[in-house]
């Protein structure tokens, strides 16, 4: 086990990472799909209104990268404080 | 071939696989039963967790409601999508590190109290059952549309296939049962979609097809050209909303919180062996949801277009089929007001009185049969939805088992039962729910549309800040969590109720507290149980020390257990 400043250096770098996705995920979704979807809307993505476009698409692909984006990020977090599992190739 | 043919070999089709898998992967021990023995690898997971997670509404009604709702329907296209993002950077990982077999379980160590777990046991089964009869009633749909049998044959039919692999499988025959019913509901989903979309744009994306132009030489644009008939029909345009913007947020915020706080979607993530593929599982579980949930929007947009294109003012002596044959089943009527023989299809705004109405479930099952595609296309969605249903309903009874073996008599009545008792019992206690579940299919209280929107908004005012709180506040303590937990599913439920029950004809926006809707209202009963579990936890002696260890234990990776290895 590594020493505890080294755990909560990591787990303020964790809570870091999770704040400013989450910002995304807020910006994409409840922003540009709810509040500014009406601004929005006056620019266009070939037949798409982009508030429309974010509300019905564009938010899920976003969220499917932040997820992944996510698991990188904490993959290299979790080796860098050496708290990774063991690969024990089960 | 005809309709009916082509359904019967899909379905056959399909059930021979599920059986095929079903006693390939049957469970040997308890922790196969409840969690695969906790040795699923990710993508598999994420397959299960997608196919889990999608039910009859996701697939039979959601681009429906999508429909007839216009822009509106996101709110379920992000709400029940958005919720992976919070369980992938929330909860996932976490939950597995502190292994356990349910939500009840973490909910009754982390807040080191029996009251805690009933509390949470209570609502796993109660959300569980709800969603249960949901999905045996879809199930009754398709089988008495397209196979001719009565609902009542079809639910027992349904009834008795997910009977055979969720009791003898478990979570391991369930798991696998999934991935097999993943890969045949969205080729359902997405053969019609392509072909579909091709006619009408000249594009197999949907995704890409729904902005695009017309087939038609018009180069008009699709939503445009939808956007015209549906204003013109006096139905307002289709890209605009009718929704306040408040209750947008609260719908999308609540439905969002709860799907992260549904317990047979959490469980999936003690079935991974590591905290790395608890993550990435969820990742997997959103892009294989994310390829129906984009294409739905595109669906739905399709329907309503062809919908307007051919019964709009058609003589109702010309209908086709699938008119008829819906009309058969009450779920299309036509009322000839004016006595002129053509069909008025019109909204509020318009002048012409409104003779059709079309129940919004029938859109995907019948959107094939309105594009004209082959008769295998039809019977391919036929099964396609037995798939979703089936996944989701075996997916819930496993969930309702285990609270009753474990979290109701293992760990609070009867401590000393066996590992074999106890898979005995949980087997006992699927196959009463399966029953319970078709009485409820056959028969469905009139209200299951109300009582789904308060299983969300129930999950989202309790399981999902207690959750939270306990991972990442290490003050919070049993009375604060439990406080928070009875205030906000004590307010959800009474707006719920009120609304929905007591005084159904007060429920329009003008009486809703801040315009919010009954459907939102979990949003602001979770911002409730937040606040008071805060509170109160600040005015309560901390959780022992040993509880903050086991805090500062699931926030690292690393010493995840192998899983729950008892052989029976």
């Amino acid at each position: 086990m590594p020493e505890p400043r080294s755990i909560s250096a990591y787990w303020k770098r964790n809570l870091t990472y999770v704040a400013v996705l989450l910002a995304i995920w807020f910006a994409v979704s409840f922003g540009a799909g709810i509040l500014f979807v009406e601004q929005l809307n006056r620019i266009r993505l070939g037949g798409f209104q982009l508030g429309f476009w974010f509300a019905q698409q564009g938010s899920i692909y976003v969220f499917v990268m932040l997820i992944f984006v996510y698991v990188r990020l904490m993959n290299r977090l979790d080796r860098a404080h050496d708290v990774d599992e063991e690969e024990d190739g089960r | 071939m005809n309709v009916a043919a082509w359904t019967f070999v899909m379905v056959a089709l399909s059930f021979a696989l599920y059986i095929g898998v079903a006693l390939w992967s049957r469970a040997r021990s308890t922790g196969e039963f409840y969690v695969a023995a906790a040795r699923v690898r990710p993508v598999i997971n994420g397959m299960a967790t997608a196919a889990d997670w999608m039910s009859a509404a996701s697939f039979i009604s959601m681009a429906g409601l999508i429909a007839f709702m216009g822009r509106d329907g996101s709110v379920f296209l992000m709400g029940w999508t958005g919720g992976y993002v919070l369980l992938a950077l929330l909860l996932a990982p976490y939950l597995r590190k502190f292994g356990k077999y349910t939500v009840p379980d973490f909910v009754g160590d982390r807040y080191y109290s029996r009251t805690a777990r009933v509390v949470a046991v209570v609502c796993a089964i109660f959300v569980s059952f709800t969603y249960v009869a949901g999905q045996m009633r879809g199930v009754g749909i398709v089988f008495s549309r397209f196979l001719g049998v009565g609902i009542e044959t079809g639910v027992v039919i349904g009834m008795g296939i997910v009977f055979f692999y969720a009791v003898l499988g478990g979570m391991k025959g369930i798991t696998y049962t999934q991935v097999a019913q993943y890969c045949v509901l969205i080729f359902a989903y997405l053969v019609p979609a392509i072909f579909i979309s091709l006619l009408l744009t000249g594009i197999p994306v949907p995704q890409i097809g729904f902005g695009s132009t017309l087939a038609d030489g018009s180069g008009t644009f699709l939503l445009d050209r939808l956007d015209g008939l549906t204003t013109e029909l006096g139905f307002g345009a289709y890209t605009a909303g009718r929704k306040g913007t408040l209750d947008v947020l609260a719908i999308t915020a609540a439905l969002m919180v709860g799907t992260a706080g549904l317990p047979h979607v959490i469980v999936r993530f003690y079935t991974v062996r590591k905290v790395k593929q608890a993550r990435s599982s969820a990742g997997w579980a959103l892009l294989f949801i994310a390829l129906l949930y984009t294409t739905a929007p595109a669906v739905a947009a399709f329907a309503r277009t062809n919908l307007l294109t051919t019964v709009s003012d058609t003589p109702y002596a010309d209908v086709p089929a699938w008119f008829t044959n819906w009309e058969a089943t009450g779920l299309i009527t036509f009322d000839d007001k004016n006595g002129d023989g053509r069909i008025q299809y019109t909204g509020p705004a318009a002048s012409t009185p409104n003779e059709l109405t079309i129940d919004r479930d029938i859109m995907v099952l019948a959107n094939p049969e309105i594009a004209r595609l082959p008769a295998w296309v039809v019977g391919l969605v036929a099964a396609g939805g037995l798939a979703a249903a089936l996944s989701t309903a075996a997916g819930l009874l496993l969930v309702i088992s285990t609270s009753v073996a474990h979290d109701l008599l293992k760990k609070t009545l009867a401590p000393s039962i066996t590992e074999h008792r106890e898979l005995l019992i949980a087997r006992v206690a699927a196959g009463f729910a399966v029953i319970i579940a078709g009485y409820f299919g056959i028969h469905p209280p009139g209200f299951v549309a109300e009582v789904v929107a308060l299983a969300f908004g129930l999950a989202a005012a309790s399981f999902f800040p207690a959750i939270i709180l306990g991972i990442f506040s290490k003050r919070m303590n049993v009375y604060g969590a439990v406080s928070g937990m009875v205030a906000g599913i004590g307010f959800t439920a009474a707006y719920i109720i009120y609304f929905k029950m007591l005084h159904p004809e007060l429920n329009t926006a003008a009486h809703w507290w801040l315009g919010i809707s009954p459907e939102g209202i979990g949003a602001i009963g979770m911002l409730i149980n937040v606040a008071i579990a805060v509170g109160i936890a600040a005015l309560t002696p901390p959780p022992p020390a040993l509880v903050q260890a086991l805090v500062d234990e699931i926030r690292v990776p690393r010493g995840a257990g192998p899983g729950h290895e008892v052989t029976a």
